[in-house]
């Protein structure tokens, strides 16, 4: 029924140590020979069906080993899906599931909508019809939703610079229909040249922009991450912490002010973006005043605050006014330098008291406990990132390849020396590739663009 | 009006309210599928009358008027008698966006068509002027101001701008239809109380000049082509003495006179609230709007033969007489030039097309056409196309046989309507090939290949053209058949050949039909190479060599269009009640509901309808289906 084959990670990322991914139609068993080796390190000229193949999953570019896997092959109609599918088991957590759905998307594959397998698993008939009230509900509720969160997590800045690039090919376009549509009037002819040289130079920032989304500057992506506690209460030493010893991504956010530093954490598969704020307090100080209002701005959309008491010191003032600016927010408090005498007093505050971990970054006591309480919290699911967010950013660079190969079609055909409006076509995919990115719907802006620049018409 | 005795006129399969450019496709549509038709026009005297420009065709409209051609219409043919002048335009660029546009003849378009229509079997020509609309027991009643009336299975109203039309120069407004007509007063209102929603739109054309006032010396000449292609598939050759149009423009000083007195346009002062076409700006408009322009081009036309009325393009205004006058004297060639007509905009009413469904009918009226302007659409090829859509369904009803609706992947006529009844339109809508997604398959010279078949298989197109088609069809098939299998080898005298063509010398064999694919080649050009051919029609070579060239492109596309066709074959049936379906978004219900598309397909272009509603429906779709054949199991 559907012609096209696709793939997604089946499971939750981050919540388990296996992930599975599955791959869904009449390419499945090419890609998946493609990029599978079996225990001798060949690749296997026929799959078994319904047998559980170990090997590895290489990139078949360089023939480097991604990941140890178990692979199925599954053929039609005897599937979920009722088409052909191939599920690899992957244990490498989220970086190797991601790579590997990478290498099947570089193939005649496209990434799965939510809830698609299932919608197929319906429209082929594997479904039985009490359940199509439920597929319909996955659909409707997560992939609007995931949609609109996909534009959202798009840094700001680099929206604006794909936008910045549709609006420059739409001007192209528009230029182009305007001396096709309406060749009698002498508004500038778009010649092969502009357009190859504007091809070019498109090419060129859409590749930077895939750079970027694989060192994954691309998101503002991760658990929001605020560490509270007033001055010296060892707010850096702990940030250190969990981005030293988990392997963290430490990558420096352009634009941010030298009072709220982000600083991306991998705690065993979970990102954090953990940002350090310069200390809340009451302050007349100008400059630091900024940092201040920043700090209780951030402190406004985070999704996890990390607040530090001092255990020698008695609660002070600005202890009860973290506490209160916390207020319901998802968090987890901490008793630091418990290593010294202990004059904090929380009888005032018993939920706190009932879930303060005890710590010591000093002779580093205690702080296995914070990693796995933000693991717990995160498989409850009482602090969550849903696989939105990597799986946006492969959607998002996928799209953006996607346009980038159009700009190369477009190259393509004027080696050949195709008329315009032939170019035209894959100018067009471009443009709406890189609006799928945003958003946004661009052709009907198309029409716009062509009245509102060109002086055209009876 | 209220005094007035009714007395019943005649019973009528079809009665069509106008006969402008819809109400003639329309009414000869129905008439030659065997409809007892009555066209109704106001006057017998602006029968195909062109109130505003001189020309028909234009990129994206010679489309039109090909295709209105190819499914057995007329517009082609008249255009064919009545051209003074013609041109194929953007020939520098591929075939897919070459296109027709001709200057007509005004008069004698319009007396050539109504002979047509006079002659036509079938079709009553009356003149009166519609004023009700009722339904009678499945029947449709049109009332004339006169008080006679006409029983009507089916009703296709093309009224075009006259429905409560009010002219305006510049201070001036008063009551009026284009050119100096009558309006039609109160068909709007009996349109509004069958429940039709009405809109307000509004055009506007530039003025007349006596020619003999014009000095054309200092003004670039725009001649015709020198060999001229007809619009009809049926016409072999066009045989005129053609004249030429004249380019002048605006200069500084005409723009000084337009901004001193932009207080005195109607639409800057605020008195017109409706919304006007953006292609078709007042000068005003393009003054203000671009003022960094020192000059727009002004394009001198002869409105015919025997006349010395001239139109003068891209003049279009609403300032008062007063000015128009100074401000025309500005331009070089118009110095002394006289006014015979005033420029002016016209408000009109027309209905807001998402009430109709593809074939053209009203939702929730069966039997009930509505075509042309009258549906927020502006030209008159975009009305003729319509028109002759609406004619044939109407037909078709009658008949009880399934519409004829013509998809995105099939004509402009289909983009245009798809567009029209699924997005609706804020202003009125013009044609424009970059609304068509699959440009390269919509050509001109193929118009006949996608549509012919369907007019003849609805009984539309007769013998002589479905013949003419079915030859020039097989014609094109055979050679390019014969090109496939004519090879050349890389013999010495074939390798002079094409090295004087600039082209590679061949090292193995190849067919002729991959040697054209070379961009220096020609199909005119290789002769040398290919002495076999035998002489073909000009269109079925141009036909060729494009399907030849471009065949990477048009297999790109002709894929896109499978998967296109996918969701327009995925129907949706008209009962179905959008409010019961949970998964589908508020706003998704209400324009579903509103729309009510026939297919996924359509569902999926309606403004507000994501991909995830989409989803939901096609699963409810399924749910549906599953049902019923569980029901029909049980039974």
């Amino acid at each position: 029924m559907y012609d096209d084959t696709i793939a997604a990670i089946a499971t939750s990322l981050g919540n388990s140590g296996i992930n599975i991914i599955r791959i869904s139609g009449k390419k499945s068993l090419e890609i998946a020979q493609k990029i599978f080796i079996g225990k001798k390190g060949i690749k296997l000229k026929k799959l078994k069906q319904r047998y559980l193949h170990y090997g590895h999953i290489i990139d078949p570019e360089n023939n480097k080993v991604i990941d140890e896997v178990l692979l199925t092959y599954m053929k039609k109609p005897y599937t979920y899906t009722k088409e052909d599918v191939v599920e690899i088991n992957c244990h490498g957590g989220v970086i190797s599931s991601k790579k590997i759905l990478e290498l099947i998307l570089n193939n005649e594959c496209r990434l799965a909508e939510r809830g698609e397998f299932t919608k197929r698993a319906f429209l082929n008939g594997r479904i039985d019809l009490i359940q199509a009230e439920a597929v319909m509900d996955i659909i409707s509720s997560k992939s609007n939703k995931s949609h609109e969160i996909s534009v959202n997590q798009l840094e700001g800045r680099l929206s604006k610079e794909i936008i910045k690039i549709i609006n420059e090919i739409m001007g192209l376009i528009a230029n182009v229909e305007v001396n096709i549509d309406f060749p009698e009037y002498d508004e500038d002819q778009v010649t092969i040249e502009q357009i190859k040289k504007t091809s070019i130079k498109i090419i060129d920032k859409i590749d930077n922009l895939i750079r970027t989304s694989e060192t994954g500057k691309i998101y503002r992506e991760g658990i929001k991450t605020v560490i509270l506690g007033k001055p010296n209460v060892g707010k850096s030493s702990l940030m250190n912490f969990l981005l030293n010893e988990n392997r963290a991504i430490v990558t420096e956010v352009p634009g941010t002010t030298r009072d709220t530093i982000e600083e991306y954490a991998n705690i065993d598969g979970i990102p954090l973006r953990i940002i350090d704020t310069a200390g809340i307090r009451e302050t007349n100080d100008k400059v630091e005043k900024i940092g201040v209002e920043k700090a209780l701005d951030k402190l406004r959309d985070s999704d996890l605050i990390i607040m530090v008491f001092d255990a020698s010191k008695e609660l002070e003032e600005e202890d009860i006014k973290i506490i209160e600016y916390i207020g319901n927010k998802k968090s987890i408090y901490l008793k630091n330098k418990t290593d010294l005498e202990e004059l904090l007093d929380l009888s005032d505050y018993p939920k706190i008291e009932e879930s303060i971990i005890d710590i010591s970054i000093k002779n580093n006591e205690g702080l296995d406990k914070i990693v796995s309480k933000i693991k717990d919290m995160f498989m409850s699911g009482v602090i969550n990132v849903e696989n939105d967010l990597i799986i946006n950013n492969m959607r998002h660079k996928n799209l953006l390849i996607n346009s980038r190969n159009s700009l190369d079609e477009v190259l393509k055909s004027i080696n050949n020396h195709m008329p315009v409006e032939f170019l035209e076509i894959d100018l067009k995919n471009c443009m709406e590739n890189l609006g799928e990115i945003v958003g946004k719907s661009v052709s009907d802006d198309l029409v716009d663009k062509i009245f509102n620049e060109f002086c055209i018409g009876k | 009006m209220d005094k007035v005795k009714k007395f019943l006129s005649d019973k009528y399969d079809v009665v069509v309210i106008g006969a402008g450019h819809a109400g003639c496709e329309a009414s000869l549509a129905c008439a030659r599928m065997g409809m007892k038709t009555l066209m109704l026009t106001m006057s017998l005297d602006s029968i195909a009358m062109m109130p505003c420009n001189p020309s028909i065709g234009g990129t994206g409209k010679g489309h039109l008027v090909r295709e209105i051609d190819a499914l057995g219409g007329q517009m082609g043919l008249i255009t064919d008698k009545a051209m003074i002048q013609c041109r194929m335009l953007n020939t520098s660029k591929g075939p897919a966006v070459h296109s027709l546009r001709a200057q007509a003849d005004k008069r004698k378009y319009h007396v050539a068509m109504k002979q047509v229509i006079e002659n036509e079997k079938n079709l009553y020509l009356k003149q009166g002027e519609a004023v009700e609309i009722n339904i009678n027991n499945d029947e449709y009643e049109v009332l004339t101001r006169t008080g006679s009336y006409y029983i009507a299975k089916a009703v296709i109203v093309t009224t075009g701008t006259y429905l409560k039309g009010r002219i305006y120069i510049g201070e001036v407004n008063y009551e009026g239809g284009p050119s100096g007509l009558y309006p039609s007063n109160q068909l709007s209102d009996s349109l509004k109380k069958l429940g039709i929603e009405l809109k307000r739109f509004k055009t506007g054309t530039p003025a007349r000049v006596d020619g003999n006032t014009i000095n054309y010396s200092e003004m670039q000449v725009h001649e015709g082509d020198i060999e001229l292609i007809p619009f009809s598939f049926l016409t072999d050759k066009v045989d005129i003495e053609q004249v030429p149009c004249y380019l002048t423009y605006t200069n500084e000083e005409t723009h000084k006179i337009i901004k001193a007195n932009l207080s005195r346009s109607p639409m800057y002062a605020g008195e017109m609230e409706s919304v006007g076409p953006r292609y078709c700006p007042s000068i005003e408009d393009k003054v203000v709007r671009f003022s960094d322009k020192p000059k727009h081009q002004i394009f001198i036309e002869p409105e015919g033969l025997d006349t010395n009325e001239v139109y003068v393009q891209g003049m279009s205004t609403t300032l008062p007489e007063e000015i128009q006058i100074k401000m025309y004297r500005t331009m070089e060639g118009l110095e002394n030039c006289e006014i015979m007509r005033p420029a002016y905009a016209i408000e009109y009413d027309c209905i807001d097309p998402t009430q109709l469904n593809r074939n053209l009918e009203m939702k929730n009226f069966k039997n009930l056409f509505f075509a042309g302007q009258v549906n927020g659409s502006s030209g008159y090829e975009e009305a003729a196309g319509q028109g002759i859509i609406a004619g044939i369904n109407a037909a078709l009803n009658i008949k009880g046989k399934d519409s004829l609706i013509l998809d995105r992947s099939e004509a402009y006529i289909g983009v245009l309507i798809d567009d029209l009844v699924t997005k609706g339109t804020d202003e009125p809508y013009r044609m424009m090939t970059s609304r068509a997604e699959y440009r390269l398959v919509l050509r001109q010279d193929n118009a006949d290949i996608r549509l012919t078949q369907k007019g003849y298989d609805v009984g539309l197109v007769d013998e002589e053209r479905y013949k003419k088609y079915k030859e020039k069809n097989k014609n094109v098939r055979q050679e390019i058949e014969r090109l496939k299998n004519t090879k050349l080898t890389p013999k010495r005298e074939i390798n002079e050949v094409l090295e004087k063509l600039g082209s590679v010398p061949l090292k193995t064999p190849i067919t002729l039909y991959e040697l054209l694919k070379r961009t220096e080649l020609s199909y005119k050009n290789i002769l040398e190479l290919d002495k076999e051919r035998k002489k073909l029609p000009k269109i079925v070579i141009q036909q060729v060599q494009t399907e030849i060239k471009y065949e990477g492109y048009i297999k790109k596309q002709l894929k896109q269009i499978e998967q296109y066709k996918k969701l327009e074959n995925k129907k949706i049936p008209e009962d179905i009640n959008y409010n019961e379906i949970k998964g589908l978004r508020l706003e998704a219900r209400q324009k579903l509901s509103n729309i009510k598309p026939d297919s996924i397909g359509q569902a999926s272009r309606i403004s507000g309808v994501s991909p995830a509603d989409i989803n939901v429906l096609i699963i409810y779709l399924e749910q549906q289906l599953r049902l019923k054949k569980e029901r029909g199991e049980d039974l």
